[in-house]
């Protein structure tokens, strides 16, 4: 593709490269875009990013591994978007997206890329584990299927499969049940819900993704959808309803933020624990939902609630979107966002870092283990501490 | 198999250094209009022993070295005009001391000026340092060693007249220091030993700045910018002699700009002030609104547009998307003030004839004593039209200063060549001179300021 047939063409070669979109809002360091952070070269900031994109679809230099694993590393964290003081900076990642299209289209995407990709087209899941386990996270606990329940309960491929966040995805599931809300899962019926093909640019499929639940949703009758992850809440939220899919859809801390203030769950046990929150990019700078989970804390007794520098807008990633929580393009160094992050966790001085996204808990605890801070930093979900707070462990 | 990525990726480790298209596309360019060249290498080192050690291996493989810091000098002056090894520095980012008693900092190369406001901010909110109006990427060093200046130009001059030492990895690998910390004391003040100018304004060429002890200064309670506006430009270097004369601001700037339209040939000024309670607010306010200024207002001459509490942060990179088109790049000059007036026509005249909304400012250093005086011009990076227009109204800007009795600040290589034309020969021999001494295998970023 020409520079001139590329949909942002007339627009990517507005960046000046000032280098805004590396801070915090604070302007503590510059390593607040998680990819920079971890590489420290120009190449890897989000102005590197667009000029290579340029220089590429300009012909000025060739498709490269090393170019797609520049431009695949970004978690789509949105810092860039919220710190850029240019008119365009709302199209900074539509940008970065339609050229990751691009490297699809001519399947020139990171070997992880495309396994996650294929793993998605073959099972509905990107860790390629079969369809058919899809609902065991859910054994056990006598969640029902949805049947016409006032919410579906969404969990997404993380929290599905993965080992540490189905206890969240369990964890969510007893607190619904005791605080009685009407809700059902999918269990094997669930499909991925794309958030993560879409930034990966496989813009077909997640058409085929998006157009596949909501025409299910529909068949189901379901009007109200509570997610585990703020990156499922992020697609159904605002991607969903560009096909035709209009559901009241929320991040469950809003809900458990509503059951709480309606005395529908009893927090009684105090946890006497210091708490730090790390915000979740796609329920914070995507989606601006910076107090629902703090609110939720707050209620809990016996929590210190204590916050990191780098908080709500100047939250640093994990390191995960992007799908680099399976491709992990960001990886293998004390650099590492997820790494730096419970070392600024750490730094507060709490007990627990508290997450509410199944991407970010397994990030961050995986990074626990390897700072070796295990017996000084427990990473939780907020789930799990409403959970335990409500006397369900 | 390439000796001498091998001996780079033995010094910094493999992460951290590259010979690789991408790597070298994106350090090959400046912001503004200066024609990309390519590096052979691009370097992240973390320690003056890194450097040290890259250092000694250019010089025995005789690879030319461009230090580079928020890459935001427009100028080109990190560009890396015969190619060789570009050292990244922002990974040599420790703020590494404060002496809230003494006022000054230490600091390594790659610390922003962002950094450190946040810095002082956080953990010292009764300090400050003068901010220049770069974005905050820019790094300390970086605007040191080009004799940058920040919004506390008026009181206390330039950003390089704040410094109390330096340290420097010289071209041939030792490392210096100047100033107190090189007899053992701390990093209190420069003088009265050998000064630190082998470093300063020489834009890279005779050392690399490693660590910087820099001057902090009283942070009030209280920081506002006042708005004033003249219509005749005349007006301004008498206005600027008077509010200096009164001694109340941290930064005194004129500016003139075509866009917004309805504005377009009005002189603004900001004024910062500063104050520790509204008493001593007001006592400043009065001074300079009513005292000094009420005789403009009273004659019609000029308007006070209001007094806003907190200081705006700058966002200068705004500038490059007023056509959208992602550049500009602009000529500094250190101009005495009374040249302001012809400074303000001669450039708008300038951007007219090359179709460029012009802009034009004028900040105040010291007493008076001088101004930095810019003219911006943008250009769309996707039209080499625009670009050739830019590049054109720079080279005339750069004329410009010097025939209006300026010199030109942080020169780009047509400013250095008209500079160098005009220098003093004995002085030109003796640049030539300490250039030979301290870099005798010319590896230092060649192109900028060859005097030999």
């Amino acid at each position: 593709m020409a520079l001139a047939d590329f949909e942002y063409g007339d627009m990517i070669h507005r960046c000046f490269r000032c280098g805004y979109c590396k801070f915090p809002v604070n302007w503590e360091d510059v390593n607040n875009c998680p990819a920079y952070g971890r590489y420290r070269l120009e190449t890897y900031s989000c102005g590197g990013r667009l000029w290579l994109t340029r220089a590429w679809l300009n012909g000025e230099i060739d498709w490269s591994e090393h170019l797609s694993d520049i431009l695949y590393s970004c978690t789509a964290c949105k810092n860039c978007e919220v710190k850029c003081p240019l008119r365009f900076s709302g199209d900074i990642l539509n940008m970065i997206v339609a050229a990751k299209s691009e490297m699809v289209e001519k399947g020139k995407i990171p070997v992880a890329a495309k396994r996650f990709l294929e793993n998605i087209q073959k099972q509905g899941n990107p860790y390629g584990t079969s369809r058919m386990k899809r609902g065991e996270w859910m054994n056990g606990t006598g969640i029902d299927p949805y049947q016409g329940q006032e919410f579906l309960y969404y969990v997404g491929c993380v929290g599905s499969y993965d080992t540490r966040a189905q206890e969240a995805s369990r964890a969510l599931g007893k607190v619904l049940q005791k605080a009685g809300v009407s809700f059902g899962v999918l269990g094997n019926e669930e499909n991925c819900d794309g958030n993560e093909v879409k930034g990966l640019g496989e813009k077909t499929l997640f058409e085929m993704l998006a157009g596949g639940n909501i025409a299910h949703f529909k068949e189901l009758g379901v009007h109200k959808i509570v997610t585990l992850s703020p990156h499922s809440y992020n697609a159904m939220k605002n991607d969903y309803p560009k096909y035709n899919g209009n559901f009241d859809v929320g991040h469950y801390t809003q809900l458990l933020q509503n059951l709480i203030s309606q005395r529908k769950l009893n927090i009684s046990r105090s946890l006497n624990v210091k708490i730090t929150f790390h915000d979740p990019c796609f329920l914070g700078r995507w989606n601006n939902g910076y107090e629902a989970p703090r609110a939720i804390l707050r209620t809990i007794p016996g929590v210190k609630l204590m916050e990191m520098e780098k908080n709500r807008e100047s939250a640093l990633c994990c390191g995960g979107g992007g799908g680099n929580f399976y491709i992990d393009l960001l990886g293998g160094s004390k650099s590492t966002p997820a790494r730096r992050r419970v070392r600024e966790a750490k730094e507060t001085g709490a007990d627990v870092l508290a997450v509410a996204c199944p991407q970010c808990l397994t990030m961050l605890q995986d990074a626990v283990k390897v700072e070796e801070l295990e017996d000084q930093l427990v990473v939780k979900d907020i789930s799990e501490m409403v959970a335990e707070a409500c006397e369900m462990e | 198999m390439d000796t001498v990525y091998e001996a780079l990726a033995g010094i910094v480790g493999e992460e951290y250094v590259s010979n690789r298209p991408e790597e070298l596309y994106i350090y090959s360019f400046d912001l503004g209009t200066t024609e990309p060249h390519r590096p052979q290498y691009v370097v992240s080192p973390r320690t003056t022993e890194d450097i040290q050690k890259i250092v000694k291996l250019a010089n025995k493989e005789n690879v030319p070295v461009v230090p580079l810091g928020g890459g935001l000098s427009l100028a080109g002056l990190a560009v890396p005009f015969q190619g060789g090894i570009v050292l990244d520095l922002k990974r040599m980012d420790s703020i590494i001391e404060v002496d809230e008693q003494a006022r000054y900092a230490v600091v390594e190369c790659g610390v922003s000026q962002g950094q450190l406001t946040s810095y002082l901010e956080r953990c010292y909110p009764r300090l400050t340092h003068s901010e220049p109006g770069a974005p905050p990427t820019a790094t300390i060093a970086g605007n040191i060693a080009i004799h940058g200046q920040g919004d506390l130009a008026q009181p206390y001059g330039f950003n390089s007249d704040m410094l109390n030492g330096l340290e420097v990895v010289l071209p041939t690998g030792e490392v210096c220091r100047f100033g107190s910390c090189s007899i053992g004391a701390s990093w209190f003040t420069q003088h009265p030993l050998p000064d630190v100018g082998l470093f300063l304004g020489w834009l890279g060429t005779t050392g690399i700045i490693t660590k910087v002890a820099l001057r902090l200064f009283p942070r009030k309670k209280i920081r506002g910018v006042g708005l004033f506006v003249v219509e005749d430009e005349e007006l301004v270097p008498e206005i600027m002699h008077k509010l200096t004369h009164l001694q109340m601001a941290e930064d005194i700037v004129a500016f003139s700009q075509a866009i917004p339209p309805l504005t377009s040939g009005l002189q603004n000024f900001t004024v910062n002030i500063a104050a520790d309670s509204e008493k001593e607010l007001e006592f400043k306010q009065e001074l300079i609104w009513d005292d000094t200024l009420g005789e403009y207002i009273r004659r019609g001459d000029g308007g006070f547009l209001g007094f806003v509490q907190g200081l705006q942060r700058p966002q200068v990179s705004t500038t490059s998307d007023w056509r959208k088109g992602g550049g500009f790049e602009y000529v500094g000059s250190i101009m005495p003030v009374a040249k302001y007036p012809e400074c303000y026509r001669r450039g708008r005249k300038i951007s007219e004839n090359h179709g460029i909304p012009y802009t034009v400012l004028g900040r105040c250093i010291g007493a008076a004593h001088a101004m930095m005086f810019s003219w911006t011009y943008a250009f769309n990076r996707a039209d080499a039209d625009s670009i050739q227009h830019a590049r054109e109204a720079l080279h005339e800007t750069d004329g410009l200063v010097l025939e209006l009795g300026g010199t030109i600040w942080k020169p780009g290589l047509y400013g250095q060549k008209l500079l160098k034309e005009r220098l003093d020969p004995n002085t030109l021999e003796l640049m030539g001179k300490i250039k030979q001494l301290l870099d005798p295998n010319g590896i230092m970023n060649p192109g900028n300021w060859e005097v030999g």
